[in-house]
């Protein structure tokens, strides 16, 4: 029993903005009232819930090659030694699992979604999260490239297609869908790329990226899965994909849909010499629009790796930069692709898409559905959110950060005209309320009666960026795992899946298709509930 | 003065990272004997291996056979240090200033990613001299190493900037990748010389077996050659660049990058 007494607490989800009242803890949950236990001095600390990050890449093959090719990040890496408590590892771009587990924590951040996994590595992503201690995790699968899937859509199959979705989600024990550039990385496997969302795909007679973005989005609707489809639009990171991604949101009307990363899909201009933002486009159909939420993917600058199912992009940025690019064919499923990469202030392109995220983050009006991410590492690595949480709370810092950049950045964007300063509690509603509820997890993301325990505590500081970087104390499902700014008890994390309704008999209808295709017999291709550390199955309703 | 004498060699490789004048330039001698080496996994004194004179002083001498100790003068910024036997892997890396003089051979990775210093190796040297390490866009980004003896594998390995100058025989891929700087190999190189290199410049004073993708671009005499011989001169270490001294034949590459370097073969004067 714990009871956080005398800090100023921030709980947007229950109307409370920084009251100060106390928090009471038992057996991982909050409860009204405890009665003895022990008692934490929260006076002069803000209470935030524990942070929740709806799109990172922190485990899996594709971010294991990415530490491999990458040693050069990991020699750099802030170094965690192995003591009684802690387990050996390295933060980094790409920290190694524990470390990401620390890193997270101590930062405030308690519950992180794994946004890319192809069902055929799902049994490592498991063994990863497995190993990434005290945060709770939840992963989405990667779909809009299956071929099974795209078969079925193109032959118009939709129900089976249902069924097939429901039961690859079981299968990988994932707890969502993941679209990543529909038809472009089947495309890819013939060497193209797929840029017109109605023309089609190659490899394909009649399918097109618009058929797989809306039957996706309607399956997922039918299987009644707590988080919608999360989409990851075609055309990411070119100049003038704006047009393609307002093309995608039309296509998504009448369903609900969340849009990753959206930073590298507000893009105007025709080239790389003319490229402008056009963040106010996109974040005036967002505030009409309230099927639909995002995540600002933003960016800062520095040093940082690639990381994505996005093959063709890869190699675009590959081509543009000339850093080493590591490529992966994921059979049937998806494909992935890394290049590391260095965000550069003295470069345009660059700055023109560091003034995107934060003109997102700005320019939506509803901090409920716009959230805190960098997509993690592509934008930039997590551990650095407290300095994208500064951006947003301080205009005058903002205006002078803006002065370091290519005069040109202020006619190719509008952030230098943005007054907006999110207060603390749009801080609590995009890093962890908002999200939570997009994510359709009810006891995460809020402190009211049942919620699990997860709070921070923060130092009030007048340099939001420094307030954010160290909590006081982090509280992960009741026990206190940082305190006084340390790392002291390291807990296990849960991990969220859904097991969505399907006809057992569409297996009949895989397992002849998996024996003709696959390398993997289909007995072995379902991960097994065993291998995940505490599951906890959501309702699909 | 401060001297080091190895009193016991270690069974697996030692890291050392300390034994710069950096570190102990400020130290006591009571606390040079209590830094932290590790052996293995395993933290333990520095006393526990070698005995330790003097105190206060930004010059090293270490005696004693210390090849098994690894990371001598890493990150040095000033000072000198002077080893009487040959060295283990990583000497001087990502050293900044300052000297080290090596009268034994050197392993692998000696001077990888410098920028700044001397490192005078008396001996033979290992691989990746001047090297980046794996994954690294770039090697050393200045200074200059001189090796009297031969040198191994992948000697100046992507090296954007500074000199290496290696007397005897190179091994195989010599100038990797190479991104400028300058590679002076006395007795010339085995294979592959400046594969991949996209820019710098590669003097050989032996004929060296070129790749197919280095094209013979004249015969002359560069100017730049007499700046640097006077410098490698002073440095104990010569080049022909007096008029009568002959000529160099200058082949460019590496075509499949494509890059922009050179490679300067010397052909003496006809007698």
């Amino acid at each position: 029993m714990l009871r956080i007494t005398g800090g100023r607490v921030y709980d947007p989800a229950n109307g409370v903005d920084g009251v100060v009242k106390d928090v009471c803890i038992a057996d991982g949950r909050i409860v009204p009232q405890v009665e003895g236990g022990r008692t934490i001095d929260a006076t002069g600390l803000i209470v935030f819930p524990g942070g929740v990050d709806i799109h990172t890449h922190v485990a899996g093959a594709a971010l294991n090659f990415a530490r491999g090719l990458t040693p050069e990040n990991m020699r750099r890496g802030l170094p965690f030694v192995h003591t009684k408590d802690l387990r050996a590892g390295l933060g980094g771009v790409t920290p190694t699992t524990f470390a990401t587990g620390y890193l997270y924590a101590g930062m405030g951040w308690t519950t992180v979604n794994e946004a890319a996994v192809p069902i055929l590595s799902a049994r490592h992503t498991h063994e990863e999260l497995h190993d990434t201690p005290i945060v709770d995790k939840s992963c989405l699968v990667l779909m809009a490239n299956n071929e099974i899937v795209l078969d079925l859509l193109e032959a118009g199959e939709v129900e089976r297609a249902t069924h097939v979705v429901g039961w690859l989600i079981w299968a990988a024990k994932a707890y969502g869908v993941k679209a990543v550039n529909p038809g472009g990385v089947a495309a890819w496997k013939w060497g193209k790329d797929a840029k017109v969302l109605s023309g089609p795909i190659e490899g394909y007679s009649s399918l097109t990226p618009a058929a797989i973005i809306a039957g996706l989005a309607k399956i997922v609707d039918d299987l009644k899965l707590p988080h919608p489809l999360h989409l990851h639009c075609n055309n990411l990171g070119t100049p003038g994909n704006v047009s393609t991604t307002l093309e995608t949101l039309k296509i998504l009307e009448g369903h609900r849909a969340h849009l990753a990363h959206l930073q590298f899909h507000a893009y105007g201009g025709n080239d790389w010499g003319t490229i402008r933002s056009e963040a106010a486009v996109l974040a005036e159909y967002f505030n009409t629009h309230p099927n639909l939420t995002t995540d600002a993917g933003a960016m800062l600058f520095g040093d940082t790796v690639t990381i994505t199912a996005d093959g063709p992009l890869e190699h675009l940025l590959h081509q543009l930069s000339g850093r080493k690019w590591g490529n992966v064919d994921v059979e049937n499923e998806t494909g992935c692709g890394i290049v590391p990469h260095t965000y550069k202030p003295s470069k345009l392109v660059n700055a023109v898409q560091w003034a995107v995220g934060l003109e997102l983050l700005l320019l939506i009006n509803d901090p409920w559905r716009v959230f805190l991410t960098t997509d993690h590492p592509n934008g930039a690595c997590f551990w650095r959110y407290p300095e994208i949480i500064r951006l947003l709370m301080d205009a005058e810092f903002r205006k002078e950060q803006i002065k370091a950049l290519p005069p040109e950045t202020l006619n190719r964007t509008a952030l230098a005209d943005i007054d907006r300063q999110y207060t603390l509690s749009e801080i609590a509603i995009i890093s962890a309320a908002g999200p939570a509820r997009a994510l359709g997890l009810s006891q995460k993301g809020h402190l009211g009666v049942g919620a699990d325990a997860d709070v921070a505590l923060y130092e009030e500081h007048p340099d939001s960026g420094i307030l954010f970087e160290y909590p006081r104390y982090v509280i992960k499902g009741g026990d206190v795992v940082v305190e006084e700014g340390q790392l002291r008890n390291v807990s296990n994390g849960r991990q969220f899946l859904v097991h969505p309704a399907f006809d057992d008999q569409i297996e009949a209808y895989l397992r002849p298709l998996f024996q003709k295709v696959y390398t993997m017999s289909f007995d072995n291709y379902p991960v097994e509930i065993e291998r995940l550390q505490e599951p906890d199955i959501k309702p699909c309703a | 003065m401060i001297t080091l004498t190895l009193k016991e060699q270690p069974n697996v490789p030692l890291e050392a990272e300390m034994l710069s004048p950096d570190v102990m330039a400020a130290l006591t001698n009571d606390e040079i004997r209590a830094l932290p080496v590790y052996l293995g996994k395993r933290r333990r004194r520095l006393d526990d291996f070698f005995s330790v004179e003097g105190e206060k002083s930004d010059e090293l001498a270490i005696h004693g056979d210390v090849v098994k100790v690894k990371w001598i003068g890493r990150g040095m910024t000033r000072g000198r240090i002077t080893v009487a036997s040959s060295v283990g892997m990583h000497l001087g890396a990502h050293m900044k200033g300052g000297s080290i003089d090596v009268s034994g051979n050197a392993a692998d990775w000696a001077g990888a990613e410098m920028s700044g210093g001397v490192i005078r190796i008396r001996g033979n040297a290992g691989g990746q001299v001047g090297a980046a390490y794996r994954g690294s866009l770039s090697g050393m980004t200045d200074g200059t190493i001189l090796i009297d003896g031969t040198a191994g594998l992948e000697v100046g390995m992507r090296m954007k900037r500074g000199i290496i100058a290696v007397g005897g025989l190179v091994r195989d891929f010599a100038g990797l990748q190479m991104k400028g700087g300058t590679l002076v190999l006395r007795s010339g190189a085995e294979l592959r010389t400046g594969a991949w290199m996209v820019r710098g410049t590669i003097i050989s004073l032996k004929p060296i077996k070129l790749l197919p993708t280095f094209s013979y671009a004249s015969t002359y005499n560069p100017t730049f050659l007499r700046l640097y011989g006077r410098h490698l001169g002073a440095l104990g270490f010569t080049l022909p660049y007096e008029d009568g001294d002959g000529a160099y034949q200058r082949y460019s590459g590496d075509a499949c990058v494509p890059g922009k370097g050179e490679i300067l073969v010397w052909k003496p004067p006809a007698t």
